[in-house]
């Protein structure tokens, strides 16, 4: 390696594929055991699993591995030294061992699980490691005595798995996961089949065959049986239309209570008056099957959080100065004129005084402009900001509860989202009243002809069959299978009432910076003199050794070029890079680099050899793959309206590719785009937006339907009603067809269900109901339900290629 | 007759100690991270 170091050309030019990561290697350097490594992060983790005897990680997933981040500085995690943040986070501590659970975002496939489970022949140390693949978590049991809760974030950081501590983790008060449904379900479960089990012998044989004794016993175990199902797994019955009925809002759920108690009374009655069998099999059916509907709908994202704000992305301690030195603190003790130490990339959690140091602040989760903003001493910076630079010291102007952020985070509660009637309650509403009518009828009927204890069957008959059960399984199995089919295809929708919404939308609002344009890729171009094939090799080189985005565009822009070796590298961060190589000097940079003012106002670097200035790179942003057709396509439907946080830069592009039908809007801050969104909705329509960062999330939790367009789940999510993978963007106009077949597949299976209450209802108007044909009737109707809904979901989830 | 009660009496204990089972394993959280357990049986343990 050192031999070549000053020859150029020696590199071959075939990529290959980093061992442990996958991503391609830029140079032929960095090889062990014939294996080659994209970089030192990568080779390191390798030979830590290689020495550990660890290597079987390698065997379930080829380039499994994921390349760690190599701007953790030392002491990164040095404020879990502090032991008040260290009780925050850790959840059981004796004499011997302590309990923590880090929340680990780039667990992914079966090699994570294996490593991280035998991550104590790492460090023997940690006792138990267990992971919880669905949450990304790991529960570890630690000797406290022998390493700190500090390293064993460090080492789970060494092999690429550095966890993920924010503000939230320390706040959050464990949420649990409710089972009851689950248990109620089992219960329901259990009873139903019994019951079933019970009145068999009297349903085949009619009643003669069946001795009395055996025939009453059979009676009022039945009866017991049913006890559980009334009380304990149809109680969110209960409680929902006691809801409904307090605010006078005749929801799905009361007919289902309606039915619930009168086929319990009337079998009651049948037991006690008349000693026959009851429904008390219908009555458990219905409700083990309203509950299985239940939990296929609710069964979707509970471990997405759809909830998060800013304090999942706000660190949860920072450093602070105490007379001459810096220690770690939690930042809710932060208070004014505290002097705080901020490093590179990490977020400034205060509204502060930039006292020390070359500040240049990256605003995008606040306010969407991705350029880094410079600020001088003196200035204040807000709370959100992200530092890009070098490590700066700040004095805190407000507490955190006061910052500019909080604020604006907090205004939103104000505004809630009023439950508007769903289309599905009001077919169910409707059919409610028909039933109701039909009772009424049916019972004055046969009491003008002198026959009220008919009329009395009838009418509690038919409140037994004509119950909106089918209909509401309807409802509930097609939402819930298209609410997989979407997760599928990494759209995660967070309840059903968001597909009936996306169906009544009229507008729609995209953030620009981050949704329409990609948010991890940069087009490139040079502009300058003509480069000489030796410079092109240098300037690739040089680029090489950094890991910045701008660097990687660089390095892939010259995709043709080799790439020598070379040690002689400084990168200053949010600055530039300079290298010697081959006895030149290079030097690529900001402007502010080269100390020249920046005077396009766009993202460009400089490129000198040898104090020769050759021309600089320019940066655009990259729109996403068939943005426009997809815009062009929602045209004819939808009333569509850009609002971007960044400055006119990109007008004429977009107005020349989209055409004069949307408008754009530039320069919105946050406050504007809840703004507009509020008067869209003053004016009667129904916003749909999308976006992505922070600086939208006020404006989606305003709008109807709020999107995040996420390219990584693991990362930061604005509250929504929807979080949608960037790579499912192309699909988009699906979402709007798939969420208009839904609503027909429910109205067709609507239809099939009325068909059975009327055969239903055929028997129950002339009192001939007996509990027999109620017991067929009942769960045939609801296995063909479930049956129609899925095929129908599925079949045209084909057709739109979902 | 009473065979058949005492045969009833069986089957129902013998469903409630499956409903218990099941209602056991759910609390276990056997049924939260569906993807660790399925995976785990499947590394040798080189100990």
């Amino acid at each position: 390696m050192l031999t070549n170091h000053n020859h150029l050309s020696v590199a071959k030019n075939i990529k290959q594929l980093c061992f442990h990561c996958g991503s391609q290697c830029i140079d032929d350097v960095i090889i062990i055991n014939e294996k080659h490594f994209c970089c030192n992060g990568c080779k390191t983790v390798y030979q830590i699993l290689n020495e550990n005897d660890l290597c079987a990680y390698y065997d379930f997933n080829e380039h499994a591995g994921i390349s760690p981040n190599t701007q953790v500085r030392k002491d990164k995690f040095a404020y879990l030294d502090n032991t008040e943040i260290e009780n925050k986070l850790i959840q059981f501590k004796d004499s011997k061992q302590t309990h923590v659970t880090f929340y680990l975002p780039q667990i992914h496939c079966s090699s994570c699980l294996y490593l991280l489970e035998n991550i104590t022949k790492i460090n023997q140390n940690i006792i138990t490691s267990k992971i919880n693949f669905s949450k990304r978590e790991i529960f570890i049991v630690f000797n406290h005595h022998a390493i700190s809760l500090r390293k064993v974030a460090e080492i789970l950081a060494s092999v690429g798995y550095e966890p993920l501590i924010s503000l939230n983790n320390a706040a959050q008060v464990k949420k649990k996961i409710s089972r009851a449904k689950i248990y109620k379900i089992g219960v329901a479960g259990f009873c139903f089949a019994n019951i079933m089990m019970l009145s068999f012998p009297e349903y085949l044989s009619g009643s003669t065959y069946v001795e009395p004794a055996l025939k009453n016993l059979f009676s009022y175990m039945s009866l017991l049986l049913s006890l559980p199902v009334l009380f304990y797994s149809a109680t969110e019955f209960y409680t929902s239309a006691w809801h409904g009925l307090k605010n006078k809002y005749l929801n799905i759920d009361i007919p289902v209570v309606l039915a619930i108690l009168i086929t319990f009374f009337r079998s009651l009655y049948h037991l006690f008056y008349l000693g026959e069998n009851g429904y008390f099999d219908s009555m458990s059916g219905l409700v083990f099957f309203m509950l299985i509907g239940r939990i296929a709908q609710d069964k979707t994202q509970q471990y997405l959080s759809f909830e998060r704000d800013f304090t999942s992305f706000f660190p949860i301690a920072v450093n602070k100065l105490f007379d001459k030195t810096f220690k770690p603190v939690p930042i809710e003790q932060l208070k004014e004129n505290d002097v705080i130490q901020i490093y590179a990339n990490e977020i400034i959690p205060v509204d502060a005084m930039l006292s020390k140091g070359n500040a240049s602040i990256d605003y995008s989760f606040v306010s969407g402009e991705s350029t880094p903003v410079a600020a001088n001493i003196g200035d204040i910076i807000y709370a959100g900001g992200k530092q890009t630079g070098e490590k700066i010291e700040l004095m805190v102007v407000k507490p955190m509860n006061q910052s500019y952020l909080t604020n604006l985070w907090n205004k939103q509660n104000a505004t809630n989202k009023e439950n508007k009637n769903t289309f599905v309650d009001t077919l169910s509403k409707n059919f409610t009243i028909l039933v109701f009518i039909i009772a009424g009828i049916a019972f004055l009927y046969w009491a003008m002809i002198g026959k009220v204890a008919v009329g009395l069957d009838v009418l509690t008959t038919v409140f037994i069959i004509a119950c909106p059960c089918t209909l509401l399984l309807a409802a509930t199995f097609t939402y819930g299978n298209m609410l997989r089919i979407f997760a599928k295809n990494k759209v995660y929708i967070r309840h059903y009432n968001v597909l009936e919404k996306i169906n009544e939308i009229d507008t729609i609002v995209y953030d620009k910076t981050g949704t329409l344009t990609q948010a991890a890729n940069v087009a490139i171009n040079f502009i300058g003199e003509e480069l000489s094939a030796k410079e092109k090799i240098l300037i690739k080189s040089t680029a090489a050794n950094s890991k910045h985005v701008y660097s990687k565009s660089i390095v892939q822009f010259f995709a043709e070029e080799n790439v020598v070796s070379n040690t002689n590298f400084k990168e200053t961060i949010g600055k530039g890079i300079e290298a010697w190589i081959d006895e030149h000097y290079i030097k690529i940079g900001s402007p502010a680099f080269f100390n020249k003012p920046n005077e396009l106002h766009k993202s460009i670097m400089y490129v000198a050899i040898d104090n020769k200035l050759l021309g600089y790179f320019i940066t655009s942003n990259v729109y996403r793959k068939g943005f426009s057709a997809i815009l062009k396509k929602l045209d004819n439907h939808y009333k569509q309206i850009i609002l971007s946080g960044d400055s006119i830069a990109e007008k004429d592009f977009l107005e020349k590719t989209l055409g004069k039908n949307i408008q754009i809007h530039f320069n919105q801050k946050p406050e504007d785009k809840l703004k507009f969104i509020q008067q869209l909705q003053q004016n009667k329509q129904q916003v749909l937006m999308i976006g992505d960062g922070l600086n939208d999330a006020i404006a989606l939790k305003e709008s109807d339907v709020g999107i995040a367009i996420t390219e990584n789940n693991n990362n930061f999510t604005p509250a929504c009603d929807i979080i949608l993978d960037a790579s499912f963007f192309e699909k988009f106009y699906q979402l709007f067809l798939f969420s208009k077949e839904g609503k027909k597949i429910i109205k067709l299976s609507f239809s099939f269900s009325f068909i059975y209450n009327v055969i239903g209802l055929y028997f129950a108007l002339q009192g001939l109901l007996s509990p027999l044909i109620a017991a067929i009737l009942m769960p045939s109707s609801t296995i063909s339900i479930i049956a129609i809904t899925f095929g129908l979901t599925q079949w045209s989830a084909r057709k739109l290629k979902l | 007759m009473s065979v058949i009660i005492f045969l009833f009496v069986c089957s129902v204990l013998v469903a409630a100690g499956f409903l218990l089972a099941f209602i056991w394993s759910v609390k276990d959280g056997q049924y939260d991270d569906e993807f660790s357990s399925a995976n785990r049986v499947l590394y040798d343990d080189k100990k």
